[in-house]
């Protein structure tokens, strides 16, 4: 933990997450970033050798929590044409977006 | 109340109870229809300045308000929150009206299907005046991330509601509606009841449907009300909880009457009090008003002990972690496809994905992202987020312990009453730590509920924070009732 974040992992981490920074954007976002890992490193300070991960309250003993999964019966869904209404770009059929594939 | 004489007038009489109201209309002598017009004629007047609502759903409210007043004049039996002016936070969809979660991505988005949690308010006879600004999907403290303009508090508007369901709060204390629905992902309720003087409940994990709130992190994330008072806090959370098979992590445990635990007295009751919510960074006031709220707690016949939550001050960054990895990955659904803004300046697909979201999304949304991002890549998702998840555990366990032996926990629901605009903008770190009292029991699933205790001598609220464990949102309700009794 507590690696200094460069501008190149920060580009790198913006391409993964689909987003496009600014030179300035992603100079604000190393020292921001920086600043934050500085502060979870005192993670490290905790031993967690053993500890099972948790990642949902449902898998906590003694919460009351539940993982249900409702049975898996066909039931109807949202109306087409209301959700297709929504689209940026649509046929109503289709949602359509720029070219794909360059030739 | 108000300490600025410039604000005063945002204020008029506080609303009757729910119970009060729900005579009213029962027997006629107040209208829904003309109650909420006045809401409407108050929003008109008040929202320019504090710029709570970001959208009104009139034509849905008034059709309600019709039914609930045709329902009461033919002697029908009337859901609990018969003619109930409510107002919705804009994370949470309602059929056919812009749902913009705070962002530009967003735009011209009008979803085709209700929130749960609004289906059920409306089904008890609530009338949904409209969509309550907020921080851009819920993230932040402040309500200083919306897209749409900041909140102000009616209490000082130079100063934040804080967040992010800030506008939710805002609406409660300026009567902009009788009781509103927020969301706390790490305090997002509780935080801004506490800096806006009203009360905010945090349900436990799975109480109530996340079915129809837009996600920010799905394992943290809670649907709950605010309303001016606990008890009708309380009758609020007894309508929107249930088991709801559209959400795989809802409780199919019954729905207790909440209003009616409530109401019993706390004599008797352990209430516990953690030391490590009364460190460094507590404002002198704060911990000044909370120490009388405690004191009144003993004086009603509680016993109040010492307890120890050790792991406290690693919730912010186990906190950050978890919250922002699961950020990354449900903030990937927008990529202007299906809904909301499309980048119009796009060669390609690629290009179109990148400039969509780099156009639609603010700065704090894109720095959770990256963060979130950078914790889950490979050769940093050990290190990060396995480790805040194990962490996760050693806090949730920490307050099971605990609630063996206390009933429930009090702390100061914020270190700080409500800061000013701009105060803490230009640094993320120092925002998050406004949460660091609030993030734990987001972390642990358990309940609890901000209760005004006290105001600084600047006239701003202060506000208590009730703990309970899973699933004992009564216990919770009945140590605030009594706290709020104290006070009045």
């Amino acid at each position: 933990m507590s690696a200094k974040v460069t501008v190149d992992d920060v580009q790198r981490v913006a391409e993964l997450a689909n987003l496009e920074l600014t030179p300035d954007e992603s100079g604000h976002m190393v020292h921001d970033l920086n600043a934050i890992l500085d502060y979870v490193a005192q993670l490290n300070e905790l031993n967690t050798a053993g500890v099972t991960p948790l990642a949902q309250i449902g898998e906590l003993k003694g919460a009351g929590g539940v993982s249900l999964l409702r049975p898996d019966v066909k039931e109807p869904s949202l109306d087409r044409a209301a959700v297709m209404a929504q689209a940026p770009e649509t046929d109503l059929v289709f949602f359509k977006v720029p070219k794909v594939i360059e030739r | 109340m108000p300490s600025d004489a410039n604000t005063a007038e945002n204020y008029v009489e506080t609303p009757k109870t729910l119970t009060e109201l729900h005579a009213e209309i029962a027997a006629g002598r107040t209208r829904a229809a003309d109650l909420a017009a006045s809401y409407y004629e108050r929003i008109a007047a008040v929202n320019p300045r504090l710029n709570v609502y970001l959208g009104l759903t009139k034509e849905r409210a008034m059709e309600q308000a019709a039914r609930v007043d045709a329902a009461a004049a033919k002697g029908d039996p009337l859901g609990p929150l018969a003619g109930v002016p409510v107002g919705i936070k804009d994370v949470l969809v309602m059929k056919g009206a812009p749902a913009t979660a705070g962002s530009k991505i967003l735009e011209g988005y009008r979803p085709p299907y209700d929130a749960t949690p609004v289906s059920k308010l409306e089904a008890a006879g609530a009338v949904l005046l409209g969509k309550i600004n907020c921080d851009e999907f819920a993230m932040g403290s402040s309500n200083e991330n919306s897209a749409y303009g900041p909140v102000r508090n009616p209490v000082d508007t130079g100063r934040v509601p804080g967040g992010s369901s800030g506008g939710s709060a805002a609406a409660v204390a300026a009567n902009m509606a009788v009781a509103t629905l927020g969301t706390d992902t790490g305090g997002s309720i509780r935080q801004p009841a506490s800096f806006c003087g009203v009360v905010g409940v945090l349900p436990t994990y799975g109480r109530v449907s996340r079915y129809g709130l837009i996600a920010f992190a799905s394992s943290l994330d809670r649907v709950g009300p605010f309303a001016a008072n606990v008890r009708d806090a309380a009758t609020l959370l007894g309508v929107i909880a249930g088991y709801d098979p559209k959400d795989a992590t809802s409780s199919p445990a019954p729905v207790p009457d909440y209003a009616a635990e409530s109401d019993r007295p706390v004599e008797g009751l352990r209430i516990g009090v953690p030391a490590e919510y009364f460190g460094e960074g507590l404002d002198s006031e704060v911990r000044a008003a909370i120490e009388k709220g405690i004191e009144s707690l003993k004086a009603a016949g509680c016993a109040v002990k010492p307890v120890s939550l050790p792991t406290t001050k690693y919730a912010i960054p186990t906190y950050y972690l978890v919250a922002t990895a699961e950020a990354s990955a449900n903030l990937a659904r927008f990529d202007g496809v299906r809904y909301g803004y499309r980048s119009p300046s796009s060669a390609n697909l690629a290009d179109m994905y990148r400039h969509s979201r780099d156009e639609g999304f603010g700065a704090e949304v894109k720095r959770r992202i990256l963060l979130g991002t950078y914790a889950l890549s490979a050769g940093y998702y050990d290190a990060y987020y396995l480790k805040a998840q194990q962490v996760r555990r050693l806090l949730a366990e920490e307050f099971l312990r605990a609630f063996a032996e206390v009933d429930a926990i009090v702390t100061p629901t914020a270190p700080m009453p409500a800061f000013k605009l701009g105060e803490k903008t230009g640094d993320p770190l120092a925002m998050y730590l406004a949460d660091i009292y609030t993030v734990t029991a987001s972390l642990a699933g358990i309940c609890g509920v901000s209760v005004p205790c006290g105001t600084t001598k600047a006239g701003l609220p202060v506000g208590m924070q009730v703990l309970a464990a899973h699933l004992n949102e009564g216990t919770a309700f009945r140590v605030a009732r009594a706290v709020e009794a104290a006070r009045r």
